[in-house]
């Protein structure tokens, strides 16, 4: 990142927090019912951080598969699902948790290698749309696969993590700032992760390999890139990823269903950090997540609560009226 | 039609460079010049494609200086692409009748009806179509989906659309890449024939010297976003500039010097 | 043998570009639609009526509409929902507060006022396209469901948050809705309603708006340069299908459910209406039906396919193992198929014409 860019977003960012928590410091002084703290903001907006770590984790999959096969990978939620399931499935029947992990691992490698063989390589050349379609296809049937092996009781994931509520930051704020030891614990897995992402495809072969096939499938074939070890690579690290994430939301929010739908909020985060960029997807993550639980917690009961259900969306929506290429891609320069 | 003082950048590369020509009513303009040299931006700015820092186009006298493409389009200005731009779901005839949407006036109720007016709109207009389709001898593509199409077949059919319109202005780009010998002959007959038969202005990018030569009224010849030469073909074949930087010198010039 | 087209000349452009230009399509029509209009509201079972026929219908209304905006102008909406939604309130608040609308009135204006929803959610695909476009139309979907559920104005401040049709007439003392109506008069309704809508449809993809849209969805660089404007294509777009998809969502609500609340149009609407269209096939009308009744039969097949081969399993299995059926079925379509169902009907055609002798 050019470091003009990088010194706009370290001013910018706290500016904004800033501003926006002058206006409801604003608001409360008109409005009495309106409650407002700057501690309290701070400590809603770093718990809005910490679940953003969390739209990161699910949104940084999308990220790798369509930098790799330009396939908009709906299924990555249901993944996210089906190798939480496993994993506690496995947990359940005696396997202690790394042991489980390993061979959760293993099965989203053969998924992966599943989903090469039988969906992508009969569709190469299709329509953006129609494989879109198809992972909304393996969207249903990983759901249904998942539930009709472990059963769709809300299963609890534990593995140990630390869920007590943590007093940070004392001496700086008064009375400390409220974080739970989960999210937080969350979002070092989820830095370790990327660090350990961006390392694998700066450094190693066949991280290069996957970045000739995001520029160019038919130039990076004629150099004799086996696109179809891509894919399998790509979305076999997409299904770890997926897992990691799994296993993070799981803990936090139990094992079910509605884990799937989570995973759609990290829809808005990648338009908001483009569909190619690592960064930006960590970024997008961590925005929409701030955002939405300050909106909801501090703007929500004017207007009715539950405003989390959509405020991603709009908040994406508008962000991308002014900045059609999202906030880190670059300017389309359109040719005929 | 006048171009005056065009600059154009992206970025820090400037495409454009102060350019500024002129093409008369109904003649044939074509605009030569080594890969990169501005053409395609050049014929994208005449339509509004692209916006120039500076300068100004002027068209029928009007002068212009934001435009949207479908404005210039409304004027009169109709074009063909360098990679192919046809509407690949369609048929060629739906190809050929979208270029008649400028000409067709009645509201979406009573296109949702299909009959009295509308439908009469509908039939003049593909009368009209089906001129063009005569005039290209595609009569036998008419309901093939263009993406089965030849690439020669295409160029056709992408021409006809452009035709379709009724053009003041025709601006081609590079309507016989790829062709063979017997295509551009073909295609250049049809461009002689829209200029004399419509008196369409045409204005084309061509990299055969020997069509560009042949069929062209005057030639401007661009090198790196400046304009070098601007003349009749004679003329601008004998200019040691344009010369030494597009058409070159052959082995025999060269021993005698 | 008999589906030939030799011997039938046409000698005007009109008749070339008639919708069913072949002599026998137009026969085998009419004999559907005697069939449609007279034999089946007089031998189906109403149950029949009641689960398959009547929201087939709907179902189709809504994927007319989305095939609109998808299939022929290219913008990809995963909204569909929430228009449903917005139909299905706007009629329930229309007809609540004037009783004496007709019902067919109250049903237009919930689609011109979706409509204009549609045109204000469709602002966005001026800037941004594909799937960034997709995932903005969610926006619309979960706002508008959210809006809804939330604010009981719309229900009238009904406790559950559920709205029912108040019984309303077609005419005289024949019921379309409210528990009077009859499964015979509601299919009957839908049956003419649907059709003409459809035929409307049809007439706009071949007139020049619907090449417009076809030109923005082909290529829109090139589109503009002949002089199509991107606003107003795939604003009118936006707003028709709106309008399809609204009087769709309020069909459902007032024909099909008869009382329904507004997380029926959630999500998982959008992506069946998506499916429908898909399967059927992208850019055909004929194809919003085909894929209607697809999605409509599938689940209704698979859950009464166990039973019928005589095996026991538990009604929650069988709803996992039914997604991953549908699932799996999707992708077999596409892999099969990506064009749908309606370029199956076509190539069968294109065969049957040369049939016994193909060559």
């Amino acid at each position: 990142m050019p470091v003009r860019t990088l010194s706009i977003w370290i001013t910018g960012v706290p500016l904004a927090i800033g501003a926006i928590g002058f206006a409801f410091s604003l608001m409360a002084s008109l409005n009495p019912s309106f409650f407002f703290t700057w501690p309290y903001f701070l400590e809603v907006l770093s718990a809005g951080l910490l679940q953003g770590v969390m739209y990161s984790l699910v949104a940084l999959g999308f990220v790798l598969i369509f930098k790799a096969s330009s396939v908009f990978n709906f299924a990555q939620g249901s993944m996210v699902l089906f190798a939480a399931l496993t994993m506690v499935g496995l947990i359940e029947m005696g396997l202690h948790w790394t042991l489980a992990f390993v061979v959760t691992a293993g099965v989203m490698v053969l998924l992966a290698i599943a989903i090469e063989r039988i969906v992508l390589r009969p569709m190469v050349n299709q329509p953006h749309i129609i494989m879109f379609m198809a992972t909304i296809g393996i969207f249903y049937f990983l759901d249904g696969f998942g539930q009709t092996i472990w059963g769709s009781n809300v299963k609890i994931l534990d593995i140990g993590i630390p869920k007590d509520p943590i007093f940070v930051l004392t001496g700086l704020v008064e009375g400390g700032m409220l974080v739970n030891s989960f999210d937080l614990v969350a979002a070092i897995v989820g830095a370790i992760l990327v660090a350990i992402l961006a390392v694998f495809f700066q450094y190693t072969r066949i991280g290069r390999a996957l970045r000739a096939v995001a520029d160019d499938h038919q130039a990076a074939l004629s150099v004799g890139i086996p696109l179809k070890t891509i894919w399998v690579v790509v979305w076999s690290v997409a299904g770890i990823v997926a897992l990691v994430a799994g296993i993070m939301w799981g803990g936090k929010a139990g094992v079910q269903f509605t884990l799937a739908l989570i995973a759609l909020k990290a829809l808005p985060v990648l338009i908001l950090g483009g569909f190619t960029s690592i960064p930006g997807a960590i970024v997008g993550g961590l925005i929409i997540g701030a955002g939405e639980q300050v909106a909801e917690v501090f703007l929500g009961s004017l207007v009715g609560g539950a405003i989390q259900d959509w405020f991603a969306y709009m908040l994406a929506l508008v962000v991308l009226l002014f900045r059609p290429q999202g906030l880190f891609g670059e300017k389309i320069i359109e040719r005929v | 039609m006048r171009v005056e003082g065009i600059t154009l950048s992206f970025g820090g590369v400037r495409a454009l460079n102060d350019i500024s020509f002129e093409i008369k009513e109904h003649e044939i303009l074509a605009i030569i010049g080594p890969n990169g040299a501005g053409k395609s931006s050049m014929l994208n700015v005449i339509n509004g494609f692209y916006h120039p820092q500076e300068g100004t186009v002027a068209f029928k006298g009007k002068e212009r200086k934001q435009m949207r493409p479908h404005e210039a389009a409304k004027q009169g200005i109709a074009r063909t692409f360098q990679n192919i731009a046809l509407f690949k779901g369609m048929s060629t005839l739906d190809n050929i009748m979208t270029g008649r949407v400028l000409k067709m006036k009645r509201n979406f109720l009573w296109q949702a009806l299909y009959w009295g007016p509308a439908l009469k709109e509908e039939i003049e207009n593909r009368e009209f179509c089906e001129k063009v389709i005569d005039f290209l001898e595609i009569q036998a593509i008419r309901k093939t989906p263009v993406g089965r199409l030849p690439y020669g077949l295409q160029k056709r059919v992408e021409l006809g659309r452009a035709l379709a319109a009724e053009p003041e202005l025709l601006l081609l780009d590079e309507p016989m890449a790829g062709m063979n010998v017997e295509e551009k002959e073909d295609m250049c007959r049809f461009i002689l024939d829209v200029n004399d038969e419509f008196g369409t202005t045409i204005a084309l990018i061509e990299h055969d010297m020997g069509v560009v030569m042949d069929i062209s009224d005057r030639v401007v010849v661009l090198d790196y976003g400046r304009k070098i030469a601007d003349g009749t073909p004679d003329a601008v074949r004998a200019n040691q500039d344009v010369i030494n930087s597009y058409l070159g010198v052959s082995h025999d010039q060269m021993a005698a010097q | 043998m008999i589906y030939r087209e030799a011997g039938q000349f046409k000698s005007s452009y009109g008749a070339d570009q008639a919708i069913f230009p072949i002599r026998q399509d137009r026969i085998a029509l009419v004999i559907l639609l005697a069939l449609a209009v007279v034999a089946v509201p007089l031998f189906a079972a109403p149950y029949w009526l009641e689960t398959i026929l009547v929201p087939f219908l709907v179902f189709s209304m809504a994927a007319i509409g989305l095939n609109l905006l998808t299939g022929y102008c290219g913008q990809l909406s995963l909204g569909t929902g929430g228009f449903m939604a917005c139909g299905a309130f706007f009629a329930y608040k229309l007809s609540t507060a004037f009783p004496e609308l007709h019902i067919v009135l109250v049903f237009l204006l919930s689609g011109l006022g979706t409509a204009f929803v549609g045109i204000l959610f469709g602002i966005p695909s001026l800037r941004i396209k594909g799937f960034y476009l997709a995932v903005a139309t969610l926006a619309a979907q979960f706002f508008l469901v959210w809006m809804f559920n939330k604010f009981p104005w719309w229900n009238n401040y009904s406790p559950s948050g559920v709205i029912s049709a108040p019984p309303r007439a077609l005419f005289g003392d024949i019921y379309l809705t409210g528990i009077q109506a009859t499964p015979e008069i509601k299919y009957s309704f839908l049956l003419v309603f649907v059709a003409v809508m459809a035929l409307v449809a049809k007439n706009l993809t071949r007139s020049r708006i619907g090449r417009t849209w076809m030109a923005i969805r082909d290529m829109d660089i090139a589109a503009e340069i002949i002089g199509i404007r991107p606003l107003v294509a795939k604003l009118s777009a936006f707003a028709i299908s709106s309008f399809y998809i609204g009087i769709s969502g309020a069909l459902w609500a007032f024909i099909y459910t008869g009382s329904v609340e507004a997380l029926a149009f959630d999500i998982n609407r959008s992506f069946q209406v998506l499916f429908m269209i898909i399967i059927g096939g992208l850019g055909s009308i004929l194809g919003s039906f085909l894929g209607a009744a697809f999605i409509v039969l599938l689940p209704i097949l698979l859950s009464n396919a166990p039973t019928a081969l005589g095996l026991e399993i538990s009604v929650e299995l069988i709803s996992h193992m039914e997604f991953m059926i549908f699932g799996a079925l999707i992708i077999f379509f596409l892999i099969v198929e990506p064009h749908g169902l309606a370029r199956l009907w076509q190539i069968g055609k294109e065969k049957l014409r040369l049939w016994p002798f193909p060559y």
